[in-house]
């Protein structure tokens, strides 16, 4: 961007830049997005936040659903955390496992106590055992205890059969033990409860008459106990258990509806809306210039073609276009960019770029390299190009938000890539599950407000530039 | 003489703009479908669908398969023939660009309005009214208040408001829709006083009066999104084209003369600005016709945005051709009047004939 005059060289342009508020604030923004980008690229290589992200229920299995992030607990919501206690790990915190060999058989009997202490104002959001199981033919049975704090009873939840050796046990949907805990329930209150606590709720509440409903149901807090009752037969058989308790945060980002960690979105988001914006932007402004130039030098009969043309894409209607381009052929993202590009090509920035290219043609400098026999190609892009260059360049930067945000509008219609994690696709999960009727607001603003930041970081930049390249604008 | 040449002038450029929306109509047709590959994605679910009712039908039980074979072929070229898919696409988009070119906007493929319709013009008459209510009201909105505030702000321009509009203009850059989110967060979903979206409650009220402020309560969100997405930059791109014109050397003179400022004001600035506000109007307010894809699904107002979306996803091109035709023409057309109006206003132009 150096042409325009003796101070606007990279280094004074930056020195200058630093003199607005607007460029301090953009530039800034925009360093705290490339170093995001770096780390994402660097933590994460692209194969493995595709696998991450397309990977189904299985590689997040311990993750909970729908949690928020981990820093919202500063803002004084003592949400849980996720606790995991693992009876076959050895020696682990809260785990006691007692082995008795029933005599003159190869039966066992185990009793592995699990105990944990929860301390949270809001109820875990789902509870669920993985077994490691090793048995030959008949499969081990057991037996599941619950224990408040406080209390000396123990619950009955369920009785149960492993149907596998690393069989799952949901049981926050398992129906035996929601209608075991109703029970348990009706027996505490005397009548029906109200509403009927789902299994988390009433695993963990309090037994007195806040149990009438899910509304007034309040977290018992202390140590609690689950007991696994375990026969087991044949030799060298044996079961472990791992139970879970979801909690309600999760990470620094939280967690969607499929248990995804929301971080591997946010972080890879920036590099795509980097790049797809900047290509876009830079792309198109160059194309344009290129075409004004050659519109505005040649005149005649190219630039009346060059013209039509422009006119003939303000009629067509940009976005259904790009659409039903979209929607028919379901591009990934770096295929739809050149759609875009091929779309915007004659747009409006050719008319411009034309009129200043216009005055431009009759400087004396032009007239004298014509005079000393300068080739058209030379004057167009050695000539006239680098001196129209650093007035557009403020515009180029100002225009990246407008395509990083057509991918995130493309992405809300469901239309984005289909496998990179993009800023647009997580607020258009967020809209198809409702986040914002079920109050997940986390989950729409982490990508709204890192566009939000892309958005501002050029724009600010662009219009601190402007105002330097531009000086003109200075005066008014 | 003069007048002569102005009508040449016109005719010329009618002409010229014609066959620009030729052109655009018959692109919009060949996207539309596909190239004409959208013949084959039809021909294939006729085909599917075809060949499942007679297999489904206890009629043809006793037939061999060869001979449900050949029923479905059979039924399946009538039917072709009867929809018209045996003439080659090539053909055909001649025949679509010559009914859109005539208005003829035919039956669609799938959708239907609310009323029952299959005609393309009741389907699109249907939507439109939704659509100019929310858009055309924010766009003239806007309008208005981008030409006060930026009278305002050139007129004190340099005070600390100037300044605060200049600094905030950058956050236009944030599309309606974008600020919409924020919006429905913010006042349905936390503060719950406003709709999500929609048009009406359900049910909605009967009587006229309650329906309409109904209607207003759901119109407020879309409404302060498209405007606060446009309000700095808007002012500030009105207030910098105000002080153009208002350092211009016959203004000087004027103030010099000592013309009364709401003079100089009025006949010295707006006048000579009017043309290009009066263009920006007339092309924002055609744009905002075509309603907004986005917005109308971010707040699922049923309005054209949505019919086009609808549209897309079902591949019913006679109802993309339509609105793209009428956009055109509207667009085509508002170019020419504003070619006309200039020529009598603007008496550089009329120089130009003289």
């Amino acid at each position: 961007m150096g042409s325009s005059g003796g101070d606007y060289g990279l280094r004074g342009t930056l020195r200058e830049l630093f003199s607005y508020k607007s460029g301090i604030f953009g530039l800034v923004f925009l360093l705290l997005l490339i170093f995001i980008s770096i780390y994402a690229v660097v933590a994460i290589p692209y194969s493995e936040a595709i696998a991450l992200w397309r990977g189904q229920e299985g590689v997040y299995l311990e993750n909970p659903r729908n949690a928020q992030p981990s820093w919202i607990t500063y803002f004084g919501n003592n949400l849980p955390k996720t606790i995991k206690i693992d009876s076959s790990v050895e020696n682990a915190e809260g785990i006691t496992k007692i082995v008795t060999q029933v005599p003159g058989s190869d039966i066992k009997l185990m009793k592995i106590k699990y105990s944990f202490e929860y301390n949270y104002d809001a109820f875990p959001s789902e509870l669920n055992i993985f077994f490691s199981a090793e048995f030959n033919e008949s499969a081990p049975l057991l037996k599941i205890y619950w224990k408040k704090p406080g209390n000396t009873t123990q619950i009955k939840l369920l009785d149960y059969i492993l149907k596998s050796k690393n069989d799952k046990l949901y049981l926050s949907r398992n129906l035996k033990v929601s209608e075991e805990l109703l029970q348990h329930t009706i027996d505490v209150l005397g009548t029906q409860p109200a509403i009927i606590l789902p299994v988390e709720m009433s695993l963990f509440a309090a037994e007195d008459e806040t149990m009438n409903s899910t509304t007034t149901a309040e977290p018992l807090k202390g140590i609690y106990e689950m007991t696994l009752e375990g026969t087991v037969f044949g030799e060298g058989s044996g079961v472990d258990g791992r139970l879970i308790v979801y909690g309600k945060i999760h990470g620094l980002a939280g967690t969607d509806h499929l248990r995804r960690d929301l971080t591997v979105a946010i972080l890879w988001g920036t590099p795509i809306a980097l790049a797809f914006g900047l290509t876009a932007s830079l792309t198109i402004s160059l194309l344009q210039l290129v075409l004004a130039t050659v519109s505005g030098y040649y005149g005649g009969r190219v630039d009346s073609i060059i013209q039509r043309f422009t006119e003939i894409y303000m009629i067509l209607p940009f976005l259904p276009i790009l659409i039903m381009i979209a929607a028919f052929y379901k591009f990934n993202i770096w295929i739809l960019l050149i759609v875009i590009i091929i779309l915007s090509v004659f747009g409006g920035g050719v008319k411009s770029s034309r009129a200043l290219v216009m005055q431009i043609k009759e400087y004396p400098y032009i007239e004298a390299a014509k005079a000393y026999g300068a080739s058209s190609k030379r004057i167009i892009f050695l000539y006239i190009i680098p001196k129209i260059l650093p007035p557009i360049v403020p515009g180029l930067i100002g225009s990246v938000p407008g395509y990083v945000f057509l991918e995130a509008a493309l992405a809300f219609l469901g239309l984005g890539d289909p496998k990179l994690p993009t800023w647009g696709k997580v607020i258009n999960d967020s809209f198809a599950e409702g986040a914002l009727y079920k109050g997940l607001h986390y989950w729409v603003l982490e990508p709204a407000l890192m566009l939000v930041l892309t958005a501002f970081a050029f724009s600010f930049l662009g219009f601190a530039l402007d105002k330097i390249v531009n000086p003109k604008l200075k005066e008014v | 003489m003069a007048v002569k040449g102005f009508i040449k002038f016109i005719i010329k450029r009618a002409i010229s703009i014609y066959i620009i929306v030729i052109i655009a109509a018959y692109l919009t047709v060949v996207i539309a479908n596909m190239g004409g590959y959208l013949d084959t994605i039809i021909k294939g679910e006729l085909y599917v669908s075809i060949s499942m009712e007679i297999r489904n039908n206890p009629l043809y039980d006793g037939y061999s398969p060869e001979e449900i074979d050949k029923l479905v072929e059979e039924r399946f070229q009538l039917e072709v023939k009867r929809l018209g898919y045996d003439t080659p696409f090539v053909i055909r988009s001649v025949v679509y660009l010559k009914n859109a070119l005539t208005l003829d906007l035919g039956r669609a493929q799938f959708l239907s309005s609310d009323s029952g319709s299959r005609y393309v013009r009741n389907i699109i008459l249907e939507r439109l009214p939704q659509t100019v209510m929310l858009f055309t009201t924010a766009t003239l909105i806007n309008f208005v208040i981008n030409i006060g505030i930026g009278l305002y702000l050139s007129r004190h321009y340099g005070s600390k408001l100037d300044k605060l509009f200049i600094a905030l203009s950058p956050t236009s850059v944030i599309p309606g829709w974008f600020y919409g989110i924020f919006l429905i967060i913010i006042f349905a979903s936390y503060l719950h006083i406003l709709p999500y979206g929609g048009i009406l409650s359900v049910p909605a009220p009967t009587e006229p009066i309650p329906r309409f402020l109904d209607m207003l309560r759901h119109m407020v969100l879309p409404l302060s999104s498209w405007i606060i997405s446009n309000f700095f930059l808007g002012c500030y791109q009105n207030r910098t084209f105000f002080l153009i014109f208002s350092t211009e050397d016959y203004v000087e003179a004027a103030r010099a003369k000592g013309v009364p400022p709401r003079q100089i004001e009025r006949n010295y600035i707006l006048r000579p600005a009017l043309p290009p506000i009066i263009t920006m109007l007339a092309l924002t307010l055609i744009n905002s016709w075509g309603g907004a894809i986005i917005t109308e699904s971010v707040f699922n107002w049923k309005g054209l945005g949505l019919l086009t979306r609808s549209a897309i996803s079902i591949f019913d091109s006679p109802v993309l051709i339509g609105i793209t035709i009428i956009y055109a023409y509207l667009l085509a057309l508002t170019v020419l009047i504003l070619d006309i109006l200039y020529g009598i206003i603007d008496p550089r132009i009329k120089a130009k004939f003289d």
